[in-house]
């Protein structure tokens, strides 16, 4: 049976349905802009972001204790005055997106970088979250 | 990777054939604009370096082309994937007036922008109606 049994609440097992009801049927559409890859290490995490067509001017990004947060906006291209549109699929507008990390960010050992479209953010893990080795003393 | 999760969002792989090597292909999104004296389109190809694009005007077929360099971070591994990473293509039909010599293609920040102006000849020219 996929649903436990011998809930003493007899709502428990509604809930419970409800529950993966909702989770399986997450729009995909809205998804966050921009997408986001993690990329983890010992020494560091990193981040990366598609963001095409932003220029590096019109992003910010910004830390506060362990969640960094990428900002900016899009603008849409300068066109002449006569111009009409045959397709549009691209989107424009601001847009903000806030990832937690597994440790407190020292703004000092952030490093971004923009490069075709991609922005790739390293970010230090600090000393004082790495692990230490205890030595053991001979009694 | 195996464990690797992707999730397009903005990226739909295209109906072109495989590529050999196992990588995938992404139809770039793209904007379409008349402009009065011609055509632009702007596609989005993140990744993808000027150099790495390929533009062909055959007949009346655009052909779109993008070779991405893939993302590698030193000592670090991809733990969360939300975009996945390929090379782009996307193919026009095209109406037959424009002139591929003057094609003008240039790459910034990871958007193709194409001018394709008209050809001098196809140009509108109006014509006048005489009184018999």
């Amino acid at each position: 049976m996929l649903y436990a049994t011998g809930h003493p609440d007899p709502l428990a097992l509604m809930r419970s349905m409800m529950r993966d009801f909702q989770t399986q049927h997450t729009p995909r559409a809205q998804a966050a802009f921009p997408a986001v890859n993690v990329w983890q290490g010992e020494d560091a995490v990193a981040l990366t972001a598609e963001l095409p067509g932003v220029e590096p001017a019109d992003i910010d990004i910004s830390v506060k204790d362990k969640v960094l947060t990428i900002s900016g906006e899009r603008r849409p291209p300068e066109l002449p005055e006569a111009a009409t549109w045959h397709r549009r699929e691209r989107g424009y507008g601001k847009f903000s997106r806030a990832v937690q990390l597994p440790f407190t960010v020292d703004e000092s050992r952030v490093e971004a970088r923009f490069q075709n479209g991609i922005l790739k953010i390293a970010v230090g893990r600090p000393d004082a979250d790495k692990p230490r080795k205890i030595e053991i003393k001979a009694a | 990777m195996a464990n690797q999760v992707t999730r397009t969002t903005d990226k739909t792989p295209a109906d072109a054939p495989e590529t050999t090597y196992g990588g995938r292909i992404y139809r770039p999104i793209t904007d379409i604009v008349e402009t009065g004296d011609g055509v632009t389109l702007m596609l989005e190809m993140p990744g993808v370096a000027a150099e790495d694009v390929d533009v062909t005007l055959e007949k009346r077929v655009l052909t779109i082309q993008g070779k991405v360099r893939p993302t590698s971070i030193d000592r670090l591994n991809l733990a969360y994937a939300e975009y996945g990473e390929g090379d782009f293509e996307r193919v026009f039909t095209m109406s037959d007036d424009f002139d591929p010599e003057k094609i003008e293609a240039e790459v910034q920040n990871g958007v193709l922008t194409l001018r394709l102006p008209r050809a001098a000849a196809a140009q509108p020219r109006k014509i006048t109606v005489k009184a018999a």
